[in-house]
Formats: structure tokens, sequence, C-alpha cells
């Protein structure tokens, strides 16, 4: 058989694939109702924090929990440059400033703190998140003597189609990363950092770059929500809630792949969305249960289970086939 | 000109001194074997050398040009590469994946993709593993994984290889095969310096072997100049005794 015609045929498969689920979202306001825009403008908002996740943490294997930090940077970017009395730059540029904001935080934090390894790493991250809502906390309360901000609404059909083209450049960031010889460097850090480094990878380059890179998604992002919710504080903006959320929902989906994030995330946020409505109580119960069930019986996540899948396809079609082979002999 | 040389190279763990005072060269194109007792700093003297630790004292030259205070990948840029005693290959990533990184960042120039992916296969086909490119490397037998090692650090293109017991685990038959691969290396025009416990492999292949005992260098000369020596008798095999006496 030959093998060109069949990869590009599953390429083009992929597209079309994507080219309709693209369709589908670029439409979707069009006949759907606002409160189910804002809906899929969270589903979304999680896909994009889950991607940019994995971007760093799924390849180098550094867990950082420090996505709540970028987030809420880029919230508060968008507070004080498009404030309920009148924003003081376009929205784009709020949100380009926004991803700058997160860049920068994410490059001097990962200068120092990316020497750290492992469980150390990942403490220190959920410490930035932490140290950040007590140092709004600080400025609104002692400094500026108030608590929260309000910001310049926008509708939810403009943050839908902001928040989609982030999410667009997201998966493309991500998809060139994973094919490029950054992606390569990223991989060989998370297999073995001393032997990555013996190989002439810039080890701490690297993983400055990428940290920095999925950061300033996550402050885009921050900053494309704030003025849909229209009132933030630091519980909302530093809630680490945003931290952990993406590092389940890449394990539920599974990481090997680019869309086992993409469709953890959004299995995960539309269940979440609806179990949290019909069992307020519950819904949170269901979900550790359902997770503790993936860890043990899948740790390829959901998207692991189609290789295994697919193998066992194969040997049943292997087996029909031997069978009628043999039925034939028997016959003859 | 020697391509490598050390003065008074020393290395203090706490208050221990794992390496200390050792003055040592190679030769351009060469084979230095690296021997001596467990503990003896051979794999510390490594670790110096690819830069994994910061020097104590004293300083390192590769061809004439100080490593003091360099970084890993800036050593590995200028042409010294190593493999590991325990292996480090990156096991879940398929064999040519694994020689790719090599290829990629070993050169202190921008490698073009399509050169890199000519590097790697060279250096696949030069250890014998050109049919496995597409395993994981977790998949190999041991004696496999080190060639997957060979072939990672000789895609850097280095002019210097450090091999940290290649031989260790690996069966008589492999390691002769590993002892022709060794001698082929050199024969590229690579020197290498080598650590082993298999005696039979520094016998065969070194031209010189330098033997070190709790951190200090002992001695120094052919193999069989190092076989005959008292010294290095004493420390293997503790000292001669007559019975009766």
């Amino acid at each position: 058989m030959d093998i060109s015609k069949f990869t590009s045929k599953k390429f083009l498969l992929a597209a079309g694939l994507v080219l309709a689920i693209l369709i589908f979202l670029v439409t979707l306001p069009a006949y759907s109702s606002n409160s189910n825009v804002g809906i899929w403008v969270t589903i979304l908002m999680y896909i994009i924090l889950t991607v940019s996740w994995v971007m760093f943490s799924g390849s180098t294997g550094y867990m950082s929990l420090a996505v709540a930090a970028f987030f809420g940077l880029g919230m508060y970017t968008a507070a004080f440059l498009y404030p309920k009395s009148g924003p003081l730059l376009p929205l784009p540029a709020v949100i380009i400033i926004g991803g700058l904001v997160s860049f920068v935080f994410a490059l001097v934090t990962g200068l120092v703190t990316l020497r750290l390894k492992g469980m150390y790493f990942a403490i220190f991250t959920f410490g930035f998140s932490v140290l950040l809502y007590h140092l709004m906390v600080f400025y609104e309360l002692q400094i500026i003597g108030k608590r929260g901000q309000y910001l310049t609404p926008i509708t939810n059909q403009t943050a839908f189609y902001i928040v989609l083209i982030i999410l667009v450049l997201t998966l493309l960031t991500a998809y060139l990363i994973r094919r490029s010889r950054l992606g390569l460097a990223m991989q060989s850090i998370g297999e073995s950092e001393d032997a990555a480094a013996h190989m002439g990878v810039n080890t701490t380059m690297v993983k400055v770059i990428t940290f920095a890179i999925s950061a300033s998604f996550m402050g885009a992002t921050g900053a494309a929500l704030a003025p849909k919710w229209e009132y933030i504080d630091p519980t909302v903006a530093f809630n680490t809630f945003y931290s952990f959320m993406p590092v389940l929902m890449a394990v539920f989906g599974g990481m090997r792949e680019l869309y086992g994030p993409v469709i953890g995330a959004a299995i995960f946020a539309y269940t979440e969305r609806t179990l949290r409505l019909r069992f307020p109580y519950y819904y949170m119960l269901a979900f550790g249960i359902a997770l503790i069930l993936i860890i043990i019986y899948l740790p390829g996540g959901l998207t692991g289970l189609v290789p295994k899948l697919q193998g066992k396809l194969r040997g049943v079609i292997a087996k029909l086939r031997k069978g009628g082979q043999s039925e034939q002999h028997a016959n003859t | 000109m020697p391509i490598l040389e050390g003065q008074g190279v020393t290395k203090y763990f706490g208050g221990l001194a794992a390496v200390s005072h050792v003055d040592f060269h190679i030769d351009q194109g060469e084979i230095l074997g690296l021997i001596g007792p467990n503990g003896a700093g051979k794999t510390t003297l490594f670790n110096l050398i690819s830069a994994a630790f910061p020097i104590s004292s004293g300083e390192i030259r590769f061809k004439g040009q100080k490593l003091n205070g360099l970084k890993p990948h800036q050593i590995c840029k200028m042409g010294i590469a190593r493999t590991f005693q325990e292996t480090k290959v990156f096991a879940n990533m398929p064999v040519l994946q694994n020689v790719l990184v090599g290829a990629f960042f070993g050169s202190p120039k921008r490698v073009p993709t399509a050169d890199a992916a000519r590097e790697a296969g060279q250096a696949l086909e030069f250890v014998g593993l050109s049919a496995m490119s597409a395993t994981p490397v977790k998949d190999l037998t041991l004696a496999h994984q080190k060639r997957v090692e060979v072939a990672r650090a000789l895609a850097t293109k280095p002019e210097l290889l450090l091999l940290d017991e290649l031989m260790a685990g690996l069966n008589p038959a492999e390691v002769s095969e590993a002892m022709e691969l060794v001698t082929r290396i050199r024969d590229r025009g690579i020197t290498i310096l080598m650590v082993e416990h298999v005696m039979k492999a520094i016998m065969g292949i070194c031209g010189r072997v330098m033997v070190l005992h709790h951190g200090e260098k002992i001695a120094e000369g052919t193999c069989n100049e190092i076989s005959c020596n008292k010294t290095v008798i004493e420390i293997y095999l503790g000292v001669e005794t007559h019975a009766g006496s």
C-alpha cells in the first residue's frame, strides 16, 4: 500500500475536520442564544489555558501552577487599560499588552526559578500565584483603598470572537512548536535534562522562552475575559482554581497529541458547567472520582485510548480474516 | 600538541576531594583509558571536563582554550561530546529523534534540517542501528541503548569523545563489538577518553592509560607499563604478602 497516499488522506481528513469545527464556531453566535455564547467563551477559555499549559509543561515535564498568575496579570492589565471610566486603548491593543505583561513576568520568574526541579518548581509557581493575589489585595486595600475594578463591558459575542482568535493562534503556535527543533529540545529536556544539556541544548533558554510564550496566551485570554466579566478583584483574577483546572483537563484528555488537551478541556469544561447547575454539591466529587479512574486505568488520557482501540480493531480484523481463511481451507 | 590538557584539576564535594590536583593530557587522535577502583574519581573527572560540575580549582584547556566557567551545552558545541555511565537516553523518543537532538544542537552554528537529518542517519548507520531508527529507545537492549548514546554524541560532530563505561553490563560478544566501534571512531580522527572497568577492552584498544586512586593520579603510561606497575597492582589486588610471614 502506498503510505504517502494514506497519510495525505489522513491529513485531508484532519484538515477537513478542523475546517468544519472552525466554521461551526465562527457561525455559532448567529444561531445561538446569548447565554449559550457565554458558555462557549468559557469553554474556549479553558481550551486555551490547557493547550498553553501543555505547550510548556506537557513536554518539559515541569509542572507549572502559575496559570492563575499569568491569567490574572492579563485581567489586571485590562482593568488598568480598559476601565469603566473609559478605555485608554482600543481592545486589541489591551489584549496584546495583556499577553506581553504575562510574557515579561514569565521571562523574569523563569530565569530565577527554572533551575528548580520537579516538586520545587511546582510549589514555587503555586506560591507565585498566591503572592500576586496578596500583592493585589494589598494594593487595592492599602494603596488605592477600594476593592475590585470595574471595566468597560463588552458583549458575549465580541468576547467570543476575540477568544476564538486567541485560540486559533494558540493552537497554531503549539502545532508549530511541536514540529520545530524547539519542540524537539523541549521533549529532550523532559526525557533527560542532563543529556539534553550535554548534547548542546541550551536548556535554560529553551525553558524560559517556552514558559514565556505559553504565559503570553494565558495573559491575552485574561485581558479578553476581564471586560466580559465587567468586574474583577484579586479573588476572581488570581484564583488558584485556574492553575489546577488546566492540569486536570490535560490529564483527562491526554497530552501525547495536540488534540488531547483540546478534547479534554472541551469535555471537562462543558460537563463541569452542566453538572454544576444540576448537582451543585456533588459535581466536584464526581469529577474527582472520574479523574482518579482515568489516571489509574487510562494513563494516556482519553485520547490515549485511540491507538489502543486501533490496535484492538486491527487485531479483530486480522482474526476475522484468519478465521475466514481457515474456513476456506476447511472447505477445500 | 595535546587536544585536552588539565592542570591541578581539583573537585571538592564538601570537604572530600573527589579529584585532587590531577595533571593530564590527551593527544590528538589517541585513545586514552582512564581506570581506577570504584570511587577513584573517574566519572567526576568526566563531569568536570564536560562541565556537569564546576571545577573547584585548577584548569582544563581544550585546544588551548580554557573551559572553566562554561556550561555543558557550550562545551558540547566546542567539540567535546560524551556518553553516560548510567545511560541517559531520551527513552520515550524514537532512536532517530535521539540522534537528531545531537545533530541539531551540537554544532555552534544553526544546522539546516536536511543536514541534521542526514547527519543523524549517518551516525546511526555508523553504529549499526539504521534498522531501528523508528523504535522508541526504551524498547532497545542495553547494548543498543549505549550505541544510541554513541550515535547521539557523534552527531554533535565532536573532536573529543568521552566514553563513560561503554562496556559495563555488556556480554563478551557485545564487548568485542563495542571495542571495534571505538576503534572505528578513532579511525575517523576523533580523539577518545574512555573510563572502563573491562580490562580486556582497555588493554585491547587504548594507546595509553591513566590510573586514578582516591582522586589522585597514581600512574600513567602504555598498557604494558601500567600492568607491571607495582602501585597499580597493589591498589587492585592488595599488597603481596607471603604465606607464613
